[in-house]
């Protein structure tokens, strides 16, 4: 039994793998929702798991320079659902539904 | 123990993030996206990160969250959408497919080279009970020697994203009415 656990010890592919699949929920989620709070969610967790893929790598290549970019990231990412929150606020100030299908008087 | 750990966590990370996508309440999907976000500081934790697991805490689960949460009840839609109807003939199956195609093609890259990363950096220190700051201090050198630009250029970015905000929010007053 120890021995099995040894040998399933998770290695940082377990991680990167599992970054994929989040970026790829998010990915899916950002083409399917229609609300723009839930699609705004959508994109940090496809944030979240690039940070997580820069951690596990930082880890593997023995560097910090993956936690400092992850860091920047988050600041990043902070100043981005701000603006983001206030653009939608905006929007909801003129209409009542909160779809991004109505949002389409901007098309040529 | 270390594979627990990750299991558990990953279980977060997903389930959560399934509950994003499919939660037909934004404030259950908020909910779900607070549980992904402690997976992935548990990640960071396993992994040597503290600080940035305790950022990730902090302004993700703490700020970011609460953000979202805030505007919904501002904007009161904290009721249930209807997604049974599917506006865009094809849309959830095409999104499903390319989705799983983004994922399959990284998760193919990442097999196929995962032997051809080696140790680069001079490493990652751990943090002991000897040096509980040992995380901190190697990642604060690196911020504030190499990346000190970068660092303000930050503070830049934030003051202009609050002004712009303000901006954006505040009520314009038509003109010649009032003071």
């Amino acid at each position: 039994m120890s021995v099995m656990f040894s040998l399933a010890e998770p290695t940082s592919t377990w991680y990167l793998v599992l970054s994929a699949v989040l970026f790829g929920i998010g990915t899916i989620g950002v083409m399917v929702r229609r609300n723009p709070l839930i699609m705004f969610m959508c994109i940090e967790l496809m944030l979240n798991a690039v940070n997580l893929s820069f951690v596990a790598l930082s880890s593997q290549i023995a560097n910090i320079d993956g936690q400092v970019v992850v860091f920047f990231v988050l600041v990043v990412a902070a100043a981005e659902v701000v603006v983001g929150l206030g653009i939608i606020v905006s929007i909801m100030r003129r209409r009542t539904t909160l779809t991004v299908d109505d949002m389409s008087g901007l098309k040529g | 123990m270390e594979l627990f750990v990750f299991v558990v966590a990953a279980a977060m990370v997903l389930v959560g993030a399934i509950g994003v996508v499919t939660r037909s309440n934004p404030v259950h999907a908020a909910m779900s996206l607070v549980l992904t976000l402690f997976g992935i500081a548990v990640m960071f934790v396993s992994h040597n990160a503290h600080f940035l697991a305790a950022v990730q805490v902090i302004v993700y689960a703490g700020a970011i969250v609460v953000l979202f949460l805030f505007v919904i009840m501002l904007l009161g839609v904290d009721t249930a959408e209807d997604l049974s109807v599917e506006p865009i003939t094809n849309q959830r199956p095409l999104a499903l497919i390319i989705g799983l195609g983004i994922s399959a093609i990284v998760i193919a890259a990442i097999v196929s080279s995962r032997t051809g990363l080696g140790p680069s950096g001079e490493g990652v220190n751990e943090t002991t009970l000897e040096s509980p700051d040992a995380n901190i201090r190697q990642l604060a050198r690196v911020i504030f020697s190499d990346n000190v630009f970068a660092f303000e250029l930050t503070s830049v970015l934030l003051l202009v994203a609050v002004i712009g905000t303000v901006v954006m929010a505040r009520k314009t007053k038509s003109v010649g009415t009032g003071k």
